[in-house]
């Protein structure tokens, strides 16, 4: 896995949070969802197929996660260790690029 | 100069609101509470009220609006009652985990089954627990002067607790008593603006709010909900003095009447304190040593003040329009609660009356003391009586 990007934040979140406890619980800077995941457990999963894909966007914005993101070519990258299975982005997209398929172990 | 209006409770509430100035209301309308939301909206179409008004589809959605605002910083308000209060309490629970000032006005009112749109108070009774401060209006003024004195309790520093202002459905809620308004200028001078220190919206300073709290955390957090409850009881002392001093009426957490040398204390809550108040008047003609005292903050529970005055009289008798099913009324349990260590105390007696509206009359009162009294004269045989129950139809 790439080094996350917030680890700074999220050492200082952590250090603040444990030794000071703000009003409301509140927690200072982003970065916490970086280490919670939230998504390695589905029934089914989006399965792309590159070659349908008209690069829309549709997926990218309904995902209600947001378990999508776009490669530099723009085209749909879905990430699984947040991506819910829900099938929406499956449901949207116009060129049926998107199936979902039963998740295997 | 103060405006005297004649309205009903219900409009006191929404005055109350248009003055404290909330940035944001959502509200569900809900009997008897209705008229509340209902007056706001013609307030912020006049133009005469500046806030964002949210119509929603459910009360759980008004008070997840309601904490969704109040997070981003501003001053908000809600209404509800019954079963609409009940469909909040999920959200109820995270207002005060998120320590969000919302201020709630409530119209008191019975919950299903069967169904019942009057007046008892096991709506606002059941969600005692969720860290909601809690009072109890005895009148339409006292709707209006609460719901001010919420607001600034509630944005207390000391406090960030959201409040709750009880009045009895239809009782007060729709039946018009003169009502002082105060000055806009007076109000503002005593609630100024709420500047929000903890939550509030700046993409400059992005922050999480009701996050998730591991164990390592969660109790803690739970802790500083119990903490601002106990500040509260300061602040909820200061906040009346400075409101006698901008407004010239005095509130009092347990208001007494004519306790001196009383024997009998009856303890209650809402509007059936001034029914309560008259009786005592008629029985201390008779010669009888009766008193009155009003709960008029329910939560934080003011332990001391029923310390104090318990030591002043043989029996206190609560009565109360509120039941939890297998022990007795809510009230007896945290007066319970107040004395149980005290050496010396007096008879507790606790009275369920006045259920779903159900009329509270002298007769019922004059039942109540006379129970009192023969548990004064031979001891208590039995601890809770439900009044004017009619049993023949069982
Ligand atoms: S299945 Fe749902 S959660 Fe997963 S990528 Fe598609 S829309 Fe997002
Ligand atoms: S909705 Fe379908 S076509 Fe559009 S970008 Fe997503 S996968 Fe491609």
């Amino acid at each position: 896995m790439a080094e996350n990007p917030f680890k700074e934040n999220i050492e200082m979140v952590e250090k603040e949070y444990s030794e000071k406890m703000t009003p409301g619980a509140i927690v200072y800077l982003p970065g916490s969802s970086v280490v919670n995941k939230t998504g390695s457990w589905r029934v089914f999963m989006p399965k792309f197929n590159r070659d349908k894909c008209v690069r829309c966007f549709m997926c990218y914005i309904y995902c209600p996660e947001p378990a999508i993101y776009l490669d530099e070519e723009s085209y749909p990258v879905f990430d699984y260790d947040y991506c819910k299975g829900c099938g929406i982005c499956a449901n949207e997209c116009p060129t049926k690029a998107i199936e979902m398929v039963r998740e295997t172990k | 100069m103060p405006m005297r209006k004649v309205m009903k409770g219900n409009e006191a509430a929404a005055w109350a609101a248009k003055l404290a100035k909330p940035k944001v209301i959502a509200a569900f309308p809900i009997t008897p509470s209705t008229l509340v939301p209902e007056k706001i909206s013609e307030f912020v179409a006049d133009g005469e009220l500046d806030a964002e008004f949210i119509k929603v589809e459910s009360e759980h959605s008004a008070i997840s609006a309601c904490v969704g605002a109040s997070a981003a910083g501003v001053r908000t308000f809600t209404a509800t009652a019954s079963q609409g209060l009940a469909l909040m309490h999920e959200i109820l629970f995270i207002a005060a985990g998120m320590r969000l000032p919302i201020v709630m006005a409530i119209g008191n009112r019975a919950l299903s089954a069967p169904i019942n749109i009057w007046n008892d108070w096991q709506d606002t009774i059941s969600e005692r627990d969720t860290g909601w401060l809690q009072f109890y209006a005895e009148n339409n003024q006292e709707a209006l002067d609460l719901i001010l004195a919420a607001f600034k309790v509630a944005e207390d520093e000391r406090v960030l607790l959201p409040a709750m202002v009880g009045f009895d459905a239809f009782i007060l809620t729709h039946t018009v008593e003169p009502v002082e308004i105060p000055d806009q200028e007076v109000v503002d001078e005593f609630l100024g603006e709420y500047v929000p220190k903890h939550a509030y919206l700046d993409p400059e300073r992005p922050i999480t709010q009701g996050a998730l709290g591991f164990p390592a955390h969660y109790m803690e957090a739970r802790y500083t909900v119990w903490e601002a409850m106990e500040n509260a009881r300061e602040v909820i002392k200061e906040v009346f003095e400075e409101f006698e001093k901008k407004f010239g009426r005095k509130y009092h957490i347990i208001e007494e009447y004519r306790t001196d040398d009383a024997e009998i204390i009856l303890v209650t809550m809402g509007s059936l304190a001034g029914t309560v108040k008259e009786f005592v008047d008629k029985k201390r003609e008779e010669g009888v040593k009766i008193g009155a005292a009003k709960i008029t903050v329910y939560r934080p529970f003011p332990i001391e003040e029923i310390k104090a005055l318990a030591k002043k009289a043989k029996v206190l008798a609560l009565l109360e329009k509120n039941i939890s099913f297998g022990i007795g009324g809510a009230v007896y349990t945290d007066v319970g609660r107040a004395l149980i260590n005290e050496k010396e105390k007096p008879i507790v007696l606790d009275f369920i009356l006045g259920l779903g509206g159900r009329d509270v009359t002298f007769e019922n009162l004059e039942e109540v003391v006379e129970i009192a009294r023969k548990a004064m004269d031979e001891g208590v045989k039995e601890e809770v009586y439900w009044i004017g129950l009619r049993k023949e139809i069982l």
